[in-house]
This record gives C-alpha cells, structure tokens and sequence, in this order.
C-alpha cells in the first residue's frame, strides 16, 4: 500500500512538475481575456480597479462562494466553542 | 494594575487603544468604500476593522469586549452583511437579465462612468461593487471579530 501511494505521488509531482515546465512566460498574456477586461472594466462596470471588478463583477459566483466559506467556517467555530449553560 | 475584574492590561494599554479603536475603524471604511478605486476592498478593509476589534479584546480582556458588543451581536452583524450580499445579487434578476449583473452602472446611484485610462478616481462609480464591499466589508468585520472573542471567551474560562 505505500509503495502504491509512493508511486503515485511521484508520478502526481511529475506531472505538476511538467505543467509548470510548459506554463507561459511571466507577465505575458496568453490569451484575448487580459486585454478584454483592461479594455472594457471601465466602461462596462465603472471601476477604475480592474482587480475588484473582477472579484465581484465578472467573477461574483466566486465571491459568493468565499463568503460562503467564510459564513461557514464561522458557524463552525461558534458551534464548537458555544458556552453550555451561559445563562443559568 | 487592571480593572475590577482582574482583566486587560496596565491603564496606558487602554488608553491609547481606545484612542486608536476610531481611527483604525475610519480607515477600515476607506478601504472598504474605495475598493473600487484603489488596491482593497470589502475583504482587506474588513480584516482591518477586525483587527480594530481584536486589539480592544487584548486591551480590556474578553469579558469587557463581550460586555459591549457580544459575540451573538457581532455575528448577526456578520449575517445582515451576508443577506446584503446575497440580496442586491438577486435584485439582478429584476432590474436586468441576470443574477449579479450590474444594474447600476449608467443611474445616479454610483453610476458614473469613468473616462478612460487613468483618472483622479471618482466615487460615484462602480454600479454595484461599493455595495458589495460593503456588505462583504460587514460579514468580515462581524465574523472574524466574533471568532476571536469566542476563542478568547474559551480560553478565559478555562482558568
């Protein structure tokens, strides 16, 4: 069973070694999407902050779904850490 | 040395914080409310204001903080934010076509269009986005401080 999962991890990290062997340069835009939100942020949503219409225009299912996370683990912690009793 | 509970730190600790606390708030709701315009937004600025909170629960102890603002107080803060969120997605359908499309962009509600390229930066834009960071800036504000003051609770009662 260890040498199983030896063996898989191994050929895991090679593979993730690989795919950052063949990833594009850095700061070089692969694709029209870049230039796509520089172009069109400000007029389609009016924020000068390109980052920020990401995250919550084009990307606002991802935002939800963070602050789902953090709804979540936050009523974690509260049910964990509930005082028994508090008001006797 | 401390208060009558045997709580905080020395008197000079509490001072300055509590003359710092409105400080840190008001540049929380700057980075929340230009998150549209400049680096931050609802998630930095609320860590920010988090942290305001946390430094009043070293300062003046648990017990003080929770005496003030409970964690049950903080955390429905933390839901009104949440349902502030989730509701102006879902106001989407009706003003247009989609849920979280940005219906605002274009009316007098920070609606404004920027020109083009670098600007001085004008607040009255973003259509939807000041309003999501603010509600996103809530949830964090209310939970992350509504975390610690839990664990701090915890930990006092243990002694």
């Amino acid at each position: 069973m260890r040498k199983i999962a030896a063996i898989v991890f191994v050929a895991f990290f090679a593979f993730l070694l690989l795919a950052a062997y063949d990833m594009h340069d850095f700061g070089a835009p692969p694709s029209a999407m870049d230039d796509y939100v520089i172009e069109n942020t400000q007029n389609e949503t009016g924020a000068n902050n390109a980052v920020t219409a990401v995250v919550f225009d084009y990307r606002g299912y991802d935002t939800l779904g963070e602050a789902t996370v953090l709804f979540t683990a936050i009523a974690g912690v509260m049910v964990v850490l509930r005082r028994r009793g508090k008001n006797e | 040395m401390s208060d009558e509970n045997g709580e905080g730190l020395s008197p000079i600790v509490k001072v300055i914080s509590s003359m710092l606390f409105p400080f840190i708030m008001i540049f929380s709701f700057y980075v929340i409310m230009h998150g549209h315009l400049t680096p931050g937004g609802g998630f930095q600025g609320g860590a920010i204001g988090a942290s305001a909170v946390v430094m009043l629960i070293v300062a003046f102890g648990a017990r003080h903080t929770e005496r003030r603002a409970g964690e049950e107080k903080l955390s429905a803060f933390e839901s009104i934010g949440g349902t502030v969120f989730v509701v102006v997605a879902l106001f989407g359908f009706i003003m247009a076509a989609t849920f979280m499309s940005n219906f605002l962009v274009g009316t007098s509600v920070f609606g404004e269009i920027p020109p083009f390229g670098s600007n001085p930066g004008i607040l009255n834009t973003g259509g939807i986005l000041p309003i999501l960071n603010f509600a996103v800036g809530m949830k964090v504000i209310g939970g992350l401080s509504a975390v610690v003051l839990a664990m701090a609770l915890v930990s006092r009662e243990d002694d």
